[in-house]
């Protein structure tokens, strides 16, 4: 299958500081591909980047068409659904406005109670909190909303940038699972960013390793397990 | 006790005004983050395109949907023409650029309409109406009446409609409502134009009471300041009540307190925001204050 994310010799920039210098990378078309490296190495920069939310140079293209310099919100109508580091849930409002809000882009809305029911019958612990306002809800239960609210969107790539940070382990492995499932039965991409290796791995089947700002190594998942020399340098375990 | 209702409900129809303009500064506050200075130019302004659409022989109550509508679209273009290229600016900028469009606006309307002060029709009859022993003007309640109905048409479109929620969001959280892909840039100039038409509607309610000149809107933002600040300049509902509290104070300390009587109503005004600010700063319903990083 051809790729649905490519990007190459990509530069990004924090005023003036350049934090990626030159990277390439692709996202298969319904596969899930995770990125991997330190604190610093550029993962989240990467994520954001995609999403038009830093300044950059060289080429990004989404479904065959270069995205580099759209705006956030336009890209995310293109189908990039992107939950961020910290989540970006609206605090103050209830999980069923969140999840309203998540669909925004979409003509159906008026049909969307299906959605929801299929949303809340993948994360029950949401359905019953959907009138609480979600600042009120644990961290767990504010990542299942934030990818429940960007699954709404509908998404053809999903960028999840560490889900697992400040997240119980078996929350954590919940919803990997929501991922993979998606994954599998409605073709939805992903592009990962874990600084848990071992747990990337359950979920990727090719990886990149990036080391501040740059790619040092990239495969299948399979292959960077078992490279002792990456395994000890950039991974960690 | 009679005297006493009769400030209370005075201070009512009063507050309704300094409410309705209070929700509109603290509107494009929260969309902003900046001040509107203007906010009371661009409700003198409108007025007076009402009153020169009445003039042109225009029954009231078209002028007055004519005149919102024009307000509306006028706050948008200002929004997109003005301040969105400032988007990054710092706020002291942003706020001087509303300082500016105070002295456009106020120029403006004395160079198109001239400084005479006319007077400005009311669509309600002007016999007062017995309370029990309470006497109030029927432009009085009238005002009152359609300023509740317009807060209540705003509650239910930001509490109930989709548009409304995703401005809420786009307001106050920009950076996740750009990721669901909601327009940010539109919602807060939907927003500065929905201001803009609130401050209209005061604007054409109060203009029967204050006449209609060009400055005529000064002293109404003073009262319309001290609400938002009473409220806590963060909260929408906040500023409504703060609006009909202010009205409220100011009559009642116009009434009971001899030094004050009607030439010092301005300064209860500027005294609550002082107290506020000292005692109190993020106001009733505010929150307290953040830094946005």
């Amino acid at each position: 299958m051809s790729d649905l994310l490519e990007i190459v010799g990509l530069e990004a920039f924090y005023g003036r500081t350049k934090a990626l210098h030159g990277l390439d990378l692709a996202v298969r078309e319904g596969g899930i591909t995770a990125l991997l490296g330190a604190n610093g190495a550029g993962k989240s920069t990467l994520l954001r980047a995609v999403c038009g939310m830093v300044s950059l140079r060289g080429e990004i293209r989404f479904g065959g068409r270069s995205i580099a310099g759209k705006s956030t919100e336009v890209i995310a109508r293109q189908g990039v659904a992107h939950v961020p580091e910290g989540r970006a849930t609206f605090a103050s409002m209830s999980v069923e406005e969140n999840l309203r809000l998540g669909a925004h882009p979409r003509k159906d809305r008026s049909k969307l109670g299906d959605d929801f029911e299929r949303v809340y019958a993948v994360f029950p612990a949401l359905a019953q909190r959907r009138r609480q306002a979600a600042g009120t809800l644990s961290g767990g239960e504010q990542q299942m909303l934030a990818v429940a609210r960007a699954l709404l969107l509908p998404p053809r790539l999903l960028l999840l940038d560490e889900p697992s940070l400040g997240v119980a382990p078996r929350v954590v492995t919940e919803i990997f699972q929501v991922v993979k499932q998606i994954n599998q039965q409605e073709g939805v991409s992903v592009l990962l960013v874990e600084q848990n290796a071992r747990r990337a791995f359950e979920l990727a089947e090719s990886a990149y390793v990036l080391e501040t700002g740059r790619v040092v190594a990239s495969g299948p998942s399979a292959m960077l397990q078992q490279d002792d020399s990456i395994r000890r340098a950039y991974l960690g375990y | 006790m009679e005297t006493f209702l009769q400030q209370v409900v005075s201070g009512l129809a009063a507050g309704g005004i300094y409410a309705a303009f209070a929700l509109a500064l603290v509107m494009t506050y929260l969309a902003t983050n900046a001040v509107n200075f203007a906010q009371g130019e661009m409700a003198m302004f409108s007025t007076f395109v009402a009153s020169a659409l009445i003039e042109s022989g225009m029954p009231y109550w078209a002028a007055f949907f004519v005149t919102l509508a024009i307000a509306f679209l006028g706050g948008v273009a200002i929004e997109r023409a003005i301040l969105r290229p400032l988007e990054r600016a710092p706020v002291l900028a942003l706020t001087i650029v509303t300082i500016g469009l105070l002295t456009i606006f106020n120029s403006m309307a004395g160079w198109i309409f001239g400084y005479t002060i006319r007077t400005f029709p009311s669509p309600f009859p002007p016999s007062p109406v017995r309370l029990g022993g309470i006497v109030v003007s029927r432009h009085s309640l009238g005002s009152l009446g359609v300023t509740l109905a317009l807060l209540a048409l705003l509650y239910v479109f930001f509490r109930y409609t989709h548009l409304g929620l995703a401005m809420r969001a786009a307001a106050r959280y920009p950076v996740g409502s750009r990721l669901v892909g909601i327009r940010v840039g539109w919602m807060l100039a939907l927003g500065w134009g929905l201001a803009a038409a609130i401050g209209a509607v005061a604007g054409i309610l109060i203009a029967p009471v204050l006449f209609l000149e060009p400055n005529m809107m000064g002293g109404i933002l003073i009262y319309a300041f001290a609400a938002a600040t009473l409220g806590g300049f963060t909260s929408p509902v906040g500023a409504v009540i703060g609006g009909f509290l202010v009205g409220i104070i100011e009559n009642l300390a116009g009434t009971y307190i001899r030094f004050i009587g009607a030439d010092l109503k301005l300064t209860v005004a500027l005294g609550i925001i002082v107290l506020v600010l000292i005692f109190k700063p993020s106001g009733l319903f505010g929150q307290p204050h953040a830094q946005q990083l």
